[in-house]
């Protein structure tokens, strides 16, 4: 009964509340406004903002030696996590049937392994991080522990459902992984979508003035 | 200075634009940017970090433009903003912080912090929690048209001398001339060999110039200070000025904050494009080098380095032309580790070097700039900004370092070749 709950409306009505919530989001930021900039340009604004939305993935020197732990914790969080999120078997098969109607090749068993573990090393090391050092402590607020922590629960009863491909551990994985949905336009985590529209303004900005960045 | 509490948030709320909404909804609280700030690498205290620098900012707009936000307000859960708030951040929002925008350059998500701090202080000012220093800068910028409270009539004696010193006519309120010079207050009175070698540089190149006896002063107290009115009014005077003499260009002088006053931020304070264009003085003369109307000769092989003034170089777009101008007459140019756009600033931009409360944190975060120079091991530095230049000096003798400071202008006004010696 639960099950069905969770695996049908339960299952939509997450899906609606994230996509509602994220573009509902995404507008009232537009919906600010932004005043044009009337000072004569030295170069492109869009492709200033093409460049550092891209160039932005790779550190500077500066924050690749003074930030390094931050920075590897980042990436490894980040990649194990997109690895495991569109090309774990289970989820390229839940995309298929439940999304897009189409499926990919998935990762080995090995790859998945690999994938999680470097997720799971990445989301501790920046969890334990935000709770020690000076700087992120001061500066995190509920809501990055608590996405943190609801991150970290649907890493786990995922690892576990595949482990023992136990009904109940795949449901609380699902159900967890909703309630993350639900959590997420509400919550830091939108930054997976709003980083592209602060690396472009910046950058619009950088190349209007000449600065490649 | 009255304090205005409620005019204050009004203010901080309407500086709130898509691009600040952007970048609050993307920060992740990572940190990096306390990584790439002076004020906290010199310091280790967490409260000087970039970020944290904004939080009355970001208070105000996740009550006023986020869901929870508005929820907390509407339940009486969240605490509103408070005039406890502005005075205890009113030194990190201007002591701690130049606008240099090098913590804008690492965020991972792409926050331009500087931009937010600049917008964050149109709040704090209109709150009147503002230093006495820079208040009083921009009063005297307001009535008498100089920060540093230079008249016409120290400008013209100034003026004087370089005449009688290079027995050239420096050229006032000429009708029609090609390009209309500004200058900071700073030169006149503690560089005027600045003024001296723009004198000797034109005359060798033939470029028409004039100065307005009207608008002279390039810094823009308003600016610093963070007030948009401050800043329209001071604009405004160098364009009515540089209109109605009919010149083709402004020239910035060697001022980072005079520069991005008058050429990015200016025509969005006025309201419109100017009818003249902005060129700063490093672009004219790399031009005229390029053209060959500027002509140098020799070299020194003294090893020296540039300072890179983070508004002309990092927020402003001007990089290689230092460069290029540098490389035609000094062969022992090494540069910095992080230089260009990554350069670490003086510690004394964005109004601090006007704030006499923030001089001893100003001089403890000067050693950034001396392990930088230490790691090199070259006792020249030469810049391009009159403000850095004061900090730097001051920096050096605080520190008791053994390092000569010089204007690039001044160094090639050094290496001109004069036209009777030329033989084109
Ligand atoms: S570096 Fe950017 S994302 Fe990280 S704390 Fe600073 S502003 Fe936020
Ligand atoms: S703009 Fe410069 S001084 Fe200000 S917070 Fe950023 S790095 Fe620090």
């Amino acid at each position: 009964m639960i099950g069905a709950f969770i695996d049908g409306p339960f299952w939509y009505f997450s899906l609606g509340v994230f996509c509602i919530g994220v573009l509902f989001r995404l507008f009232s930021i537009l919906r600010v406004g932004l005043k044009p900039d009337l000072a004569l340009p030295r170069g492109s604004g869009s492709s200033g903002a093409l460049r550092n939305l891209f160039s932005l993935f790779l550190p500077r020197r500066d924050v690749a030696t003074r930030g390094r732990l931050t920075l590897v914790a980042g990436y490894l969080f980040h990649l194990g996590l997109f690895a495991l999120l569109f090309f774990a078997r289970p989820h390229v098969d839940f995309y298929a049937e439940r999304i897009t109607g189409f499926g990919w090749p998935a990762l080995p068993y090995w790859g998945f392994i690999i994938s999680a573990e470097i997720a799971f090393i990445g989301l501790l090391l920046l969890w334990l991080h935000r709770l020690l050092h000076p700087v992120t402590r001061l500066l995190s607020t509920a809501d990055d522990h608590i996405a943190t922590g609801l991150v970290f629960l649907v890493m786990l009863t995922g690892c576990l459902a595949l482990a023992q491909s136990f009904e109940p551990l795949r449901l609380l994985h699902l159900f967890l992984a909703e309630l993350l949905l639900i959590y997420f336009p509400f919550s830091s985590l939108m930054h997976t979508f709003t980083f592209a529209f602060s690396r472009s303004y910046s950058g619009a900005v950088m190349g209007r003035k000449g600065v490649n960045a | 200075m009255e304090h205005d509490f409620a005019k204050g948030v009004e203010e901080l709320g309407l500086q709130i634009d898509s691009r600040i909404a952007a970048y609050f909804s993307s920060c992740i609280h990572c940190g990096l940017c306390a990584e790439a700030c002076l004020f906290y690498t010199e310091t280790d205290d967490p409260r000087y970090t970039p970020i944290y620098k904004l939080e009355p900012m970001r208070r105000l707009w996740k009550a006023q433009h986020t869901f929870w936000g508005k929820f907390a307000v509407k339940l009486g859960l969240s605490k509103p903003l408070t005039e406890q708030d502005f005075a205890d951040w009113e030194e990190l929002v201007y002591d701690s912080c130049t606008m240099c925008g090098r913590c804008s350059m690492v965020c991972p998500v792409g926050n331009d912090i500087a931009y937010m701090i600049r917008k964050e202080r149109e709040g704090f000012s209109s709150a009147g929690y503002s230093p006495v220093g820079m208040q009083e800068a921009t009063h005297r910028a307001l009535t008498i048209g100089s920060p540093m409270g230079v008249t016409l009539k120290t400008l013209r004696a100034a003026l004087a001398h370089v005449e009688k010193d290079t027995g050239l006519n420096i050229p006032m309120d000429q009708q029609g001339a090609d390009y209309m010079t500004l200058f900071s207050s700073m030169e006149i009175v503690n560089f005027p060999e600045y003024i001296e070698s723009l004198a000797r540089i034109f005359a060798a190149a033939g470029v028409s110039w004039t100065i307005s006896s009207e608008a002279f002063e390039a810094t823009n107290s308003g600016i610093q200070i963070g007030s948009h009115q401050a800043a329209a009014e001071l604009v405004g005077r160098v364009v009515n000025a540089a209109e109605s003499l009919g010149v083709k260009y402004v020239i910035s002088p060697e001022c980072g904050h005079a520069y991005s006053a008058i050429r990015w931020e200016g025509p969005n304070l006025i309201g419109r494009p100017y009818r003249f264009q902005v060129i700063h003085i490093l672009e004219l003369l790399d031009e005229l080098q390029k053209s060959g109307r500027l002509q140098l000769s020799g070299h020194t092989d003294t090893p020296l380095t540039f300072h890179d003034p983070c508004q002309i170089v990092r927020r402003g777009g001007v990089v290689e032309s230092p460069r290029d101008l540098l490389g035609k007459v000094a062969s022992g140019f090494v540069e910095m580790a992080d230089h260009g756009t990554m350069n670490w600033c003086c510690g004394g931009g964005g109004g601090v070097s006007a704030n006499e409360r923030a001089e001893e944190l100003r001089l403890k975060v000067f050693d950034r700039k001396r392990k930088q120079l230490d790691e090199l091991g070259v006792t020249t530095m030469v810049t391009a900004c009159a403000n850095c230049r004061i900090v730097l000096e001051e920096g050096i003798e605080d520190r008791e370092m053994n390092v000569e400071v010089i204007g690039l202008t001044e160094l090639l006004a050094e290496h001109l070749l004069l036209p009777e010696k030329r033989t084109d």
